[in-house]
């Protein structure tokens, strides 16, 4: 029902964990907006009045979420690859960057095992 | 745990003498250096720098958007050029 900031209308969940399925928002911010905005945590996304869901569409326009944040995370990691820091390095080859093993693990970064070989330009 | 700001950015003593030198007499030569913890920092701007990596030195062209790395982060110490693959999947183009 509800659609705030671009696709996200996560229903029948309690507010606390409805809004963590916006890119950004975790737990703790989800409380803190639900806290700002005065709508209590125990609702469900399909019990929102409209004004409720202006009020959070109003709270939500202070945080850095969703496209935005995304954009800033590509950017981030297009200038470690464009100064050619080794930050960088490992990011192109889809490998961990802080230092983890690689041996075995890692698999988040690297992708499901027997997937295409990692680290093809 | 992050480095105290009081002390400010560590650039090994050497070489801030070498860069500094080079800024007051405004020459530009390609300075070899071993300390890969050094931070980069805006002296350095402009100057290349051949950072030890083990085995040579690599030259590093500053740019601004490097300050606050380290100096190392620029130059890999590790060369893999991939497994050496079975007969059945080896040469492939």
């Amino acid at each position: 029902m509800a659609r705030l900031v671009g696709v996200d209308l996560p229903r029948n969940k309690r507010m606390e964990i409805a809004l963590t399925y916006i890119y950004g928002i975790g737990p703790t911010r989800a409380k803190k907006i639900l806290a700002a905005t005065g709508i209590s945590p125990d609702l469900r996304t399909d019990d929102l009045t409209d004004e409720d869901i202006k009020l959070l569409r109003n709270e939500l326009s202070n945080y850095h979420i969703e496209g935005d944040l995304r954009r800033e995370v590509t950017m981030n990691i297009k200038r470690l690859q464009e100064i050619g820091s080794y930050r960088g390095l490992r990011h192109k080859r889809k490998l961990p960057c802080r230092g983890q093993r690689t041996k075995t693990n890692a698999r988040t970064q690297r992708g499901k095992k027997g997937a295409a070989i990692a680290g093809k330009k | 745990m992050a480095r105290s700001l009081k002390k400010g950015a560590y650039v090994e003593e050497s070489l801030q003498k070498k860069i500094e030198k080079m800024n007051a007499n405004s020459e530009k030569k390609v300075i070899k250096t071993w300390s890969r913890a050094s931070m980069v920092v805006p002296d350095m701007l402009n100057h290349t720098i051949a950072v030890h990596n083990g085995k040579t030195h690599v030259p590093v062209y500053i740019t601004e958007e490097m300050v606050g790395h380290k100096l190392g982060e620029f130059a890999p110490t590790r060369l893999f050029k991939g497994h050496a693959g079975s007969d059945k999947t080896a040469k492939r183009g």
